[in-house]
């Protein structure tokens, strides 16, 4: 059922490429409140486009809030005003006639913006590369039951483990610090018996490698457990905080 | 024309892959990194295809278009996972799983591939636990398991509502692994454009950089393409955005027969549409079936809120058509009965959606309960509607979501083309006509774990490829070929946009190349797309640069091959007159309304090699059953 359209006027971040200046460019939309945020910039690219004019590059992918591509800053906020979703699933009923919306793409030293709302979070990957593994080769794995992990254990990891790696967490710091990214990874091997061998070794090279790509320390504000889409926790950080400092004095 | 060898091995179904993997020619370890092996794609399939090569101490280039190898499409997967563990002890066995895979694709697969596919499934979920994947627990500590449609026993195995996520992100670090160790070299933001052939062999890859607009050429002894489905041929689909068939479509046209690119998969459970700017359509696990209960009202134009309309006025059209499988129906059979009472005027409100409802489980259950099974599942759909499942009924309808046609591969997943092999749902190989819920994730896994690292290497062992230069008059001619198509599309200014013409072309699918399909309706998608191609070439918009991120040209290149390949598909869907699976002709079916097979003419697999746009020729592999017995497929 379509409900009535609702108008706003969108003010979105729009910058040629990684060295060019970028500025705010305005955009009047009329719009349904079914309608999901990200629709709303692909009907504005539309008519761009219809103009022979270049449409604003952003990016998303699942549009289900499980892929993690999609990222934006809206009125100041990572993922915008509503806790809990990524970008993507963001719907336009969540505004109201008239109103004005800031968009930016996330900002963060160890995300250089490539062009207007797209961002390069690579580093997150290098992270991942330096250890956030378990050394296992296929085929070479006992019985999936033979090592009875009791529900709660696996709940928590599974928490853990639900990360989306988008980068809200590092956009909404001050600090830009993934730790709450990092963090995530580390809990899910810590907590299962399958990650305790490497358990002080992969802690102490992601730490490294999220030290060497450009993100910053944590000075425990919270804002990125407040602005993280799938509810990632801080006790997170607390755990990692934990194991890192085990790794240390090993 | 292309020779059809299935290369099955011989011996009894149940030995043929020890058998094969025994036979096969080993590379002496210290030539593996003599190799080079492309993988196209780092979803399930390409991830741990990756990862395994890399282990085995091949050099692997992999290729993403995304930015980061977990953004695959296999990440949105969310119901789960099938493997014969039998830990229930509910009767499974490998051969129950793999005679429901064969009956679930209503006998249009090849046995031996389903039966292998089967019998390496055990090995998929021992490896993911390795890795860490937190899989979903009993109070005692051993892995739990739930049902999907069209299964009797529960064989499925699960990490909450998101299944995909957690097995994409094992083989990510098992890759990320081997990106440390330097066996793998990942490349993302690169989207394959060409394959390059040199004397009938596969020996390279033509891609963009996403970042520059460059044209790079990239060689080795093996491509593998694990590049994913085409359902975005709809525009409107449960697919990522950013899914697409080039990759496939570029190599069906350098020599790849594309097989059975009619059978679709419409699935029953997914969110309305909620108007024309819908961008993509959302599915609802169908893990929901398991407790939700489909229903219509039995009036026609029925405009009552669902919780006013009286039981006795409920139609629980599956459980009364289909009372031993009931709401746990496959897709196929669900989506087909979901249409019908919609086209009875029955549905939702008016709406093109039925009702799936919790109140039942909710009673018998207790909420927390539900909450804790589909918690999250019921958060996305009150996120999406505004709406809250806990009080009223999900409203949903089916939706195109998973392609079973793909490249051909023999029994070893390669091509008729040497060299290239095709991994995951780029495939045809295991489903049918009619893929079966949580089956998807395995054969991924299966492939890229279990099956090409094997059948790469008795590949390399056996035909000893030579690589070739980057240099080769064939890599100079593709690429010229690529940068001169990005030429010909900037140019021509056209009036109408990539997506308007997306969207209608997407339109004509669903309309005649979709849920149901008649002769009539076939001819006329095929005169439509054509018109439509034209009109594309002629009239479309591409704006900015070639040497720039250019989005809208990526999305014109990924629609001028829509084009083509939705013309194959009504061709595929006409010549083959017979309702099988997915694939319903509305000629051919029972008097009960019936999917009617014919077995005599149309038990092949049909395989059309490329002559040009518009011209293919069908070649056929016949489908010989020498384990299982041809039967009507029966759910009732
Ligand atoms: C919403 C949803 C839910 C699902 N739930 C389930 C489920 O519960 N159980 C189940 O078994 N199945 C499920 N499926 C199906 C299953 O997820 C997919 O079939 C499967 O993940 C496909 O994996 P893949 O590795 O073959 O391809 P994909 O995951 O699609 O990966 C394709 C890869 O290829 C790359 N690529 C593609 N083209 C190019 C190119 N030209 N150049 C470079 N790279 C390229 C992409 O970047 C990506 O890395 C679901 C599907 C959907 C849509
Ligand atoms: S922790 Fe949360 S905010 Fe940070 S990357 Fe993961 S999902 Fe995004
Ligand atoms: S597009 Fe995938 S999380 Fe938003």
């Amino acid at each position: 059922m379509e409900h009535k359209k609702i108008n706003l006027t969108l003010k979105v971040w729009r910058q040629q490429d990684a060295n060019a200046k970028g500025k705010f460019a305005d955009y009047k939309v009329s719009v349904s409140p079914d309608s999901s945020f990200l629709e709303m910039l692909d009907d504005i690219n539309n008519d761009l486009e219809k103009k022979g004019m270049e449409p604003i590059t952003f990016e998303s992918d699942c549009r289900e809030g499980i892929c993690g591509t999609c990222g934006l800053v809206i009125n100041g906020q990572p993922h915008g005003p509503i806790p809990r979703i990524a970008t993507c699933q963001l719907h336009m009923r969540n505004f109201k006639e008239g109103d004005t919306i800031y968009v930016e793409p996330f900002r963060a030293k160890a995300f250089p913006i490539i062009k207007d709302l797209m961002v390069d979070r690579s580093a997150m990957d290098r992270i991942m590369e330096a250890g956030g593994f378990i050394s296992v080769n296929t085929l070479s794995v006992p019985d999936g039951n033979s090592i009875p992990i009791p529900k709660e254990v696996a709940s928590e990891a599974m928490d853990a483990a639900s990360c989306i790696g988008c980068g809200a967490c590092v956009a909404a710091c001050k600090n830009a610090s993934a730790m709450l990214f990092v963090s995530a990874k580390v809990s899910q091997f810590a907590l299962l018996p399958q990650g305790q061998p490497e358990r002080y070794i992969r802690v102490d090279e992601m730490v490294k490698a999220m030290d060497q790509y450009g993100f910053g320390n944590c000075s425990n504000t919270y804002a990125c457990e407040a602005e993280c889409p799938k509810g990632v926790s801080i006790k997170n950080i607390a755990r990692m905080n934990r194991d890192y400092f085990m790794a240390k004095i090993k | 024309m292309a020779k059809l060898d299935s290369k099955i091995p011989a011996g009894k179904l149940e030995e043929k892959w020890t058998n094969h993997k025994f036979n096969m020619k080993l590379v002496n370890p210290a030539n593996k990194r003599k190799y080079d092996v492309i993988v196209v794609g780092t979803g399930l399939a390409g991830a741990s295809a990756a990862a395994s090569l890399g282990e085995l101490g091949y050099n692997v280039k992999a290729f993403t278009f995304h930015d980061s190898a977990r953004r695959a499409h296999s990440i949105a997967a969310q119901g789960g996972i099938n493997a014969a563990k039998n830990y229930r002890n509910d009767g499974d066995s490998v051969y129950r799983l793999f005679y429901d895979t064969v009956k679930g694709g209503d006998f249009r697969a090849r046995e031996a591939n389903v039966y292998r596919l089967a019998e390496v499934s055990n090995n998929i979920i021992d490896q993911c636990v390795g890795q860490g994947v937190p899989f979903a627990r009993e109070y005692g500590g051993l892995l739990d398991n739930r049902s999907f449609g069209g299964a009797l026993v529960s064989r499925t195995f699960y990490a909450k509502g998101q299944t995909g996520q957690q097995l994409l992100l094992g083989a990510y670090t098992a890759m990320n692994r081997q990106i440390k160790l330097g066996k793998v070299k990942l490349y993302t933001r690169r989207e394959m454009l060409d394959l390059v052939v040199v004397d009938g062999a596969a020996k390279g890859i033509i891609v963009r950089n996403m970042l520059t607009g460059e044209i790079e050429k990239y060689s080795a002894h093996a491509v593998v393409l694990a590049t994913g489905g085409y359902a975005n041929v709809y525009f409107l689909s449960t697919s990522a955005m950013n899914c697409n068939a080039t990759a496939i479509w570029r190599a069906h046209k350098k020599g790849a027969p594309f097989a059975n690119p009619c059978y679709t998969q419409i699935h029953p459970t997914c969110l309305p549409i909620h108007g024309e700017g819908q961008s993509k359509l959302t599915l609802m696990s169908e893990s929901l079936r398991n407790d939700g209960r489909i229903w219509v009202s039995k009036l026609k134009k029925d405009m009552r809120k669902p919780n006013d309309i009286p039981e006795e006025e409920r139609d629980y059209y599956l459980e009364r058509k289909y009372p031993t499988y009931g709401n746990l129906s496959p897709r196929d059979i669900s989506s087909r009965a979901a249409k019908e009472a919609i086209d009875d005027g029955r549905g939702a409100q008016g709406q093109d959606a039925v009702y799936l409802d919790f109140k039942d489980a909710i009673n018998r259950l207790g909420k927390k309960v539900i909450e804790e099974r589909y918690g999250n599942l019921f958060e996305i759909y009150e996120t999406i509607t505004g709406d809250n499942p806990y009080e009223s009924p999900m409203k949903i309808y089916p939706a195109p979501h998973y392609t079973m046609g793909g490249l051909w591969v023999d029994y070893n997943l390669m091509s008729t083309v040497q060299g290239l092999f095709v991994a995951g749902e780029a495939n045809f190989s295991d489903h049918g006509a009619n893929r079966l819920g949580a089956s998807a994730l395995m054969q991924g896994l299966a492939d890229g774990y279990f099956i090409v690292p094997y059948t790469v290497g008795n590949y390399l062992a056996g035909d000893k490829p030579v690589m070739v230069k980057t240099d080769h008059p064939e890599f100079e001619k593709a690429k010229k070929n690529i940068e001169e198509m990005t030429a010909k599309l900037l140019s021509i200014k056209g009036n109408r946009t990539v997506d308007d013409i997306h969207k209608q072309l997407g339109r004509i699918m669903w309309n005649k190349v979709g849920m149901g399909r008649n002769e009539k309706g076939l001819k006329e998608a095929i005169e439509e797309i054509r018109k439509l191609r034209e009109e594309f070439w002629k009239n479309v918009n591409v704006v900015g640069q070639s040497n720039d991120v250019n989005q809208c040209l990526e999305r014109a290149g990924r629609l001028a091959d829509y084009l083509e390949l939705g013309e194959l598909m009504a061709l595929d869907a006409l010549n083959r007159k017979e309702s099988c699976g997915g694939h319903f002709r509305e000629e051919y079916q029972t008097p009960e309304g019936e999917a009617l097979r014919n077995d005599e003419e149309y038990a092949y697999v049909a395989a059309w090699e490329f002559a040009e746009a518009g011209k293919w020729n069908l070649n056929k592999e016949p489908l010989e059953f020498e384990s299982v017995k041809l039967a009507t497929r029966s759910y009732k």
